[in-house]
């Protein structure tokens, strides 16, 4: 079953398939700057699963839209399999998930998922198959004529992962997806997620205000603090790859979580008050 | 909710009208009792014609002079409609345009919300001084330009009130702005635009109608009410008010029928959530 899925391009000659070197981000002009990013380098290879954690306002979710060409970088070079983020999005290599689903009320589930590919020209039964094997792979094939008001939040998500998944692209780019979903369904579409991820081999850039979530979805945890953003730590998670409820009980899953915490503390240098209003955010997030 | 209940297209044609109908049941019964009560009053406390004139004089005078009825109406109609044709072509057109440019958006939008607090029904004298009294297009222009601002200012707030991610996600897709125009922009502006034409249909009737108070061939609803008045033919007046009110409805309906054909998916999203 696993082989009828189509897995993802890597990046050519095996390189990274993201490489950010000394990227930073300034806001505004020569009055109101802000320095959102500072002197990032990361780089990210093909089918890792990579979180950016960090306090609100560390500019995680500015370092993602860069490296999806939604901004551009200020300076710095941004390379995605091997050319600049703007030919790769103009190739169509990303797949955008974004806290709000963002579903078209207009559209049925099916014609939703099938956008990315009516706006490529795709034949209409080649779109109709491929959007349909997306809503099954996000175990939504019955939902395909539903209209996205008629599903329920997690459900909404997984349509919008589906419809990011349609075009096949090397990287997944996923901004606080469950942050507005509450615990229960946001532990399912973890596993969910985990799932799709080990079945596409798709890169996936995640971004999120929670420690848990990272550490269990991650290969590797990109630890971030605010004013400039800055990459303060980043951490394996070598936790076994066929996750499930039980990797969370797992005593390694407990020693990352504290492990990423205090790197996450340690990056704030003092200033506590800054990551406890970050807590408080993810926390009235997730409740 | 976490499973939906009926899919818009699982309800069959048949079964949407009948429910329709039994919608209208009860507003059916309010007008019928309304008009026998009307007919009560006005026949036990013995209230002057003049004054009030009940419903059975009123439908007399319908028939009495129908003719002449109908050719205002029909007269004052076609204002109304080529007004509205006007008035909301006009408002479309500038309003993707003024969307479009950021610089028209910022320097017309303040002048259009300013113009459309304008008592442009104010103007209807100078209108028929520049388009001739006996010419139905100076009615039609009051009306098309009190439904150019409504339209053209929704619009402008449709096409523009996009969620950012929805831009973004359509960035991502590499989309040109014409694909964004009409897959994303067009479907997001269309509840504001028919929340506009349903106004104008109600501002049009009222532009032509009162337009023809000041000055207005003999043959039109206006000058049917202002002058059958003057003669204290009030059945006459009443009977005109009918014929004002039914274009006004009508419209409206009309309006809300090609709503539900163009967006099936606005007013079902209300019955689910």
């Amino acid at each position: 079953m696993t082989d009828t899925v189509i897995r993802s391009t890597g990046s050519p000659a095996g390189g990274p398939v993201v490489q950010l070197v000394d990227v930073s981000k300034v806001f505004g002009g020569s009055a109101g700057r802000v320095e959102a990013l500072s002197a990032i380098d990361l780089s990210i290879a093909s089918g890792e699963f990579v979180s950016l954690i960090g306090p609100s306002g560390c500019g995680k979710s500015t370092l993602l839209r860069i490296v999806g060409d939604l901004i551009p970088a200020t300076d710095g070079t941004v390379t995605v399999n091997g050319k600049p983020a703007r030919d790769a999005r103009l190739d169509r290599d990303y797949g955008m998930v974004f806290q709000a689903p963002v579903l078209f009320d207009w559209r049925t589930v099916q014609k939703n998922v099938e956008l990315p590919l009516e706006i490529l020209r795709r034949p209409k039964p080649e779109r109709e198959a491929k959007a349909q094997a997306m809503l099954e792979l996000v175990e939504l094939g019955s939902f395909a004529d539903h209209r996205p008001w008629q599903l329920s939040g997690g459900m909404q998500q997984r349509v919008a992962i589906a419809r990011a998944l349609a075009l096949d692209p090397a990287i997944l780019l996923m901004d606080e997806p469950f942050g507005a979903l509450d615990e229960m369904t946001r532990e399912r579409m973890n596993l969910e997620l985990l799932r799709i991820w080990d079945r596409t081999g798709t890169t996936v850039i995640f971004v999120t205000h929670s420690i848990p979530e990272a550490v269990f979805l991650s290969t590797r945890v990109v630890v971030m603090s605010a004013r400039p953003g800055r990459i303060t730590d980043v951490i394996e998670i070598d936790l076994p790859r066929d996750r499930n409820v039980e990797t969370r009980e797992m005593d390694r899953y407990f020693e990352l979580v504290t492990r990423v915490r205090e790197a996450l503390r340690s990056g704030e240098g003092g200033s506590a008050d800054a990551s406890a209003s970050a807590r408080v955010r993810a926390e009235g997030l997730s409740a | 909710m976490s499973v939906a209940v009926t899919t818009p297209s699982g309800r069959s044609a048949a079964a949407r009208i009948g429910s329709g109908l039994r919608d209208w049941v009860p507003a059916a019964a309010v007008l019928v009792g309304f008009l026998v009560v009307w007919q009560l009053v006005v026949s036990i406390f013995q209230i002057k014609q003049f004054i009030l004139p009940g419903p059975i004089a009123i439908a007399e005078a319908w028939q009495e002079d129908l003719p002449a009825l109908w050719a205002a109406t029909t007269y004052t109609l076609s204002e109304i409609i080529t007004g509205l044709v006007l008035g909301v072509s006009a408002g479309l057109l500038v309003g993707v345009l003024t969307a479009r440019f950021a610089t028209a958006r910022e320097s017309l939008m303040p002048f259009a919300i300013a113009a459309n607090s304008v008592p442009i029904l104010a103007f209807a004298p100078v209108f028929n001084n520049w388009f001739g009294v006996a010419n139905p297009l100076s009615k039609a222009m009051v009306a098309a330009v009190l439904c150019f601002f409504p339209v053209m200012i929704n619009t402008v707030r449709g096409l523009t009130s996009v969620q950012p991610a929805a831009l973004e996600l359509m960035r991502s897709y590499a989309a040109g702005q014409l694909e964004v125009f009409r897959r994303v922009r067009v479907p997001n502006a269309l509840p504001f635009i028919f929340t506009a034409l349903r106004l104008s249909t109600t501002l049009a009737t009222i532009g032509a109608i009162v337009g023809e108070y000041f000055a207005a061939p003999r043959s039109s609803l206006g000058q049917y009410i202002a002058t059958a008045s003057g003669f204290l033919n009030f059945e006459r007046s009443w009977a005109a008010i009918v014929f004002a009110a039914a274009i006004g409805i009508g419209l409206y309906v009309l309006v809300v029928a090609l709503e539900r054909l163009v967006m099936p998916w606005y007013g079902s999203r209300d019955e689910v959530t």
